[in-house]
């Protein structure tokens, strides 16, 4: 637990330091003004990965030696050459441009896999680095299987692998997010893949397709690291669990005070406990009644509590995104921030928090570091 | 020989001065100038070598109409503006 929180902005990549107790400070700004989609704290090597979305001048990736000082940019994870011929559309016959539109996710490989990284991409592509970013492959064996031109965009034009979760105990074991796809396992460190969203449930697709497990929508999906057969979901109408090695999912019912969200967190030593930051689905998409609370559940989710103390619970319409949301690696503390600039911490699984900042650029991605 | 000018805005990120380079058509002088400067391909052309769908290119102040190919002619002395497109609000 180093007490330092990373914060991607609209606006930039904040580093916010554990003065004391309940006591975090914005310690540097890094990119001030620019746009920060996500970032990743190697915790091999210490180096900070920065992924940016400039607009006009596309999607990039920085890397900091040194917390932050200082940045090289990275090669950006490039798409090849599509095949000659017509090109190719999903299922409703919409063009999917070989093009990196934006990095979603990123996460690092095992301990062992020194160099390793895996970048989930919109339009829908995976990419593999072995050299700290250096250079990127694109994900053949997932790119390429038949039913990735059945994903579909969810909330954006086209499809994208939002989780990336990295098996503890194999690194070649490796599952993803996709909205909307479902969730992906590979075995063999990215040569074949089975999807494995067995169980969901998507309420938005007509009724005979509704458990279509490559047709799901999770907002999110998170792996145990002490218990890395136990996965949960938050997803586009509900709340799933897999305690099999998602085997089969379950559906969590009387997530309080609504199954609409886009952030999950789960322990690290305990599969049972995980968080939420429901929000009213689907049209609005806002605190229900003006209030931000985080749903906690300590049983595997059969049941919830309402975690309010030290939020704002008057006219308060933070949206939290999917990766807004981060558990530490002790468990008890956690911090999520908000399409409106908040920011808050816990250091006690939630029964408190404490507000960092409510002036902060809208906030897309928090991370422990 | 024709004149390459990326907008200031694109400078910020990535060290692009203008400069004179060789070429008979905007592809070819723009390859020249991120050959001088090799971090501004990717900020102008995206992953297919395409100019990127938010940016433009005038030459002789028009926009390049091929803007797959980029090979609208230049000629001696023509200046070959880099900029972001208008778009959004």
């Amino acid at each position: 637990m180093t007490g330092l929180l990373l914060a991607s902005t609209r606006k930039g990549l904040f580093s916010i330091r554990r003065k004391a107790a309940g006591d975090w400070r914005v310690e540097h700004v890094s990119f001030l003004g620019d746009n920060v989609t996500l970032a990743l704290p190697d915790l091999r090597d210490g180096s900070w990965y920065a992924a940016l979305d400039h607009g006009h001048f596309g999607a990039k990736l920085h890397l900091s030696p040194d917390g932050g000082a200082t940045w090289t940019e990275l090669a950006a994870p490039a798409y090849p050459a599509p095949p000659a011929g017509p090109e190719e559309t999903d299922s409703m016959g919409r063009p999917i441009p070989w093009k990196l539109i934006r990095i979603w996710s990123l996460e690092a490989g095992l301990p062992g896999q020194p160099g390793v990284l895996w970048a989930g991409t919109l339009p829908g592509g995976l990419f593999r680095s072995e050299d700290r970013g250096e250079s990127w492959t694109l994900v053949r064996g997932l790119w390429d299987h038949p039913d990735r031109r059945r994903w579909v965009g969810g909330g954006t034009d086209y499809p994208g692998i939002h989780s990336i979760c990295v098996d503890p105990r194999d690194g070649d074991r490796v599952t993803v997010g996709v909205s909307c796809g479902g969730a992906w396992r590979t075995e063999d460190s990215g040569a074949t893949w089975t999807c494995c969203s067995q169980g969901m449930r998507a309420e938005y697709l007509p009724a005979e397709q509704a458990y279509d497990p490559v047709l799901q929508d999770p907002h999110r999906i998170v792996q145990c690291p002490a218990w890395p057969e136990a996965f949960w979901a938050q997803h586009h109408n509900g709340v799933f669990r897999s305690l099999d090695d998602c085997g089969k999912w379950e559906e969590i019912q009387g997530v309080p005070p609504s199954v609409f969200g886009f952030a999950v967190a789960v322990h690290p030593s305990d599969p049972m406990s995980a968080w939420f930051v429901p929000a009213m689905k689907d049209e609005r998409r806002i605190p229900l009644d003006g209030k931000v609370v985080v749903a906690r559940t300590r049983d595997g989710g059969r049941s919830f509590e309402l975690l309010t103390q030290g939020l704002p619970q008057t006219h308060a319409y933070d949206l939290v995104y999917r990766h807004a949301l981060d558990i530490d690696a002790g468990g008890d503390r956690l911090a999520f921030g908000s399409t409106t600039g908040a920011l808050w911490v816990t250091e006690n699984g939630g029964d408190d928090w404490v507000t960092v900042s409510e002036h902060l650029p809208p906030v897309y991605a928090v991370r422990f570091a | 020989m024709p004149r390459v000018v990326f907008t200031a805005n694109l400078q910020r990120h990535v060290p692009c001065p203008p400069c004179t380079v060789p070429g008979a058509t905007a592809r070819q002088a723009l390859e020249h100038a991120f050959a001088l400067f090799p971090g501004v391909r990717g900020y102008v052309l995206d992953d297919q070598g395409e100019l990127r769908h938010h940016m433009a290119v005038f030459v002789r102040g028009q926009a390049c109409a091929d803007r797959r190919g980029l090979s609208d002619p230049v000629a001696e002395g023509d200046e070959i503006v880099v900029m972001q497109a208008l778009s959004g609000g």
